[in-house]
C-alpha cells in the first residue's frame, strides 16, 4: 500500500480521519501524512504495538515528534531479531510518493518487552491515546489472549474487529466494563480501507484531545459505530 | 500426586500459595492463551504457561486449578504474585521449558 493510494482510497470511501498504525513501527507514518497534505484528510501518527503478553495495542498521537518519542521507547523494547523477509515478507519504508527508501531490517512481527499496562501508561505520558486493538480476535486480541478484561487497565476505548459490531461484542462478553467500543478497518490492503468505521462527532479539528472527549461524550461530542 | 510431590520432583520455586500445597493434582493443561485455558483447563489441573499477566490469577482462581506453573523462569510481575497470595492461588516457577518439565513429570510416574 503506497501513501498516495491510501489517501485516495480513504477519500474515495468518504473518510475524513485515518490513523497509520503499522506493527511496532511508525516508520511510514510521515510519508502518509505528507501525502495527505492539502487533501482534507487528517492522518494521525500511530502504531500497533504488540505487548509482552502478545496483545495488540493501538497507540495514537497528534504529532510526529510524539510518535518519534514513542518509537524510541519501543526500539529499546524490541527483541534484537532480524526479519527473515522470505518467511515474514519484506518491510519497506517508502516516501510520500510511494518510492522505496529503505528496508527495515529488524523483526517487527514480534512481541515487545512492554507489558500491556506499562505500554498504556507510557502512551498516556506522551499525551497519546491507547486503544486495545481487535479485542475479540483470536490472534493478539486482548480478550482472547488474557481471557478477561484486566482489572487495572485504564483506557479511553477498545476496538472490536470488523467481524463484530460493538453491540454484539457486549452480548458475547457480558463482563466487559463500560469502556467505549469502536471499530476500525485494520486495513492491510487498499480495498479493506473503510470496510468498517467509527463516527467521531467533534467540536473542533481532529486531535487526540477531541477524540478522547468524543469517547467520553463530552458536550455535544459523540463517538459511535454507524 | 500432590503439589508437594511435584514441587520436589521438578524442583519448583513456590512464588505464592505456600499454604495450599497438599492438594492432589488430577491432570494438566498447557496454554498461554487465557481464553483457551478458560475452556480447556479443569479443576485440580496443573497449568503450565509462559503468560505472567495479572489475569492468570483470575483465570486460575475461576477454574480452581491446583497450581499455575510458570516455566523457563519467566519473570513474574510483583502484582501477579501479590494477587495470587491474596487469592490463595498456588503460583510456581520452573526453570525448565514446559516440554522438559512434563517429560520429567511423566518419568517420575505421573
Amino acid at each position: 500500500m503506497i501513501p498516495p493510494l491510501i489517501v485516495d482510497m480513504a477519500l474515495f470511501k468518504g473518510l475524513q480521519l485515518i490513523a497509520v498504525t503499522d506493527h511496532n513501527t511508525t516508520g511510514n507514518v510521515a510519508a502518509v501524512m505528507q501525502a495527505a497534505q492539502g487533501t482534507g484528510l487528517t492522518v494521525l501518527p500511530g502504531m500497533e504495538l504488540q505487548t509482552r503478553e502478545e496483545v495488540d495495542l493501538l497507540c495514537l498521537f497528534d504529532t510526529l515528534e510524539q510518535a518519534a518519542d514513542w518509537q524510541a521507547q519501543v526500539d529499546r523494547a524490541l527483541l534484537p531479531l532480524v526479519n527473515d523477509s522470505e518467511h515474514f515478507g519484506p518491510q519497506f519504508l517508502v516516501d510520500a510518493e510511494g518510492e522505496f527508501v529503505a528496508e527495515e531490517p529488524r523483526m517487527l512481527q514480534m512481541a515487545s518487552l512492554f507489558t500491556l499496562e506499562e505500554a498504556v501508561a507510557a502512551v498516556h505520558a506522551l499525551g497519546g491515546l491507547a486503544i486495545p486493538a481487535h479485542i475479540d480476535r483470536p490472534s493478539k486480541g486482548l480478550l482472547r489472549v488474557l481471557g478477561l478484561w484486566p482489572p487495572n487497565l485504564q483506557v479511553s476505548a477498545a476496538e472490536v474487529s470488523p467481524n463484530l459490531r460493538p453491540s454484539q461484542a457486549r452480548q458475547r462478553y457480558p463482563a466487559l466494563p463500560p469502556v467505549p467500543l469502536i471499530t476500525a478497518s485494520d486495513a492491510h490492503c487498499l480495498d479493506m480501507i473503510g470496510q468498517v468505521l467509527t463516527v467521531f462527532v467533534l467540536a473542533g479539528p481532529p486531535s487526540i484531545a477531541e477524540l478522547r472527549l468524543a469517547l467520553a461524550d463530552a458536550g455535544d461530542r459523540r463517538a459511535y459505530v454507524p | 500426586m500432590t503439589l508437594k510431590d511435584i514441587i520436589a520432583k521438578l524442583d519448583l520455586q513456590v512464588l505464592a500459595g505456600a499454604g495450599n500445597l497438599d492438594q492432589a493434582v488430577s491432570g494438566g493443561y498447557v496454554a498461554d492463551l487465557l481464553s483457551c485455558v478458560m475452556t480447556g483447563a479443569q479443576p485440580g489441573h496443573l497449568w503450565f504457561t509462559l503468560q505472567t499477566h495479572l489475569n492468570i490469577v483470575a483465570v486460575a482462581s475461576l477454574l480452581g486449578v491446583a497450581a499455575i506453573v510458570v516455566t523457563e523462569s519467566a519473570p513474574v510481575p510483583p502484582e501477579t504474585i501479590q494477587k495470587a497470595e491474596q487469592e490463595g492461588v498456588v503460583l510456581l516457577s520452573c526453570a525448565e521449558p514446559t516440554f522438559e518439565a512434563i517429560v520429567k513429570l511423566v518419568r517420575a510416574g505421573f
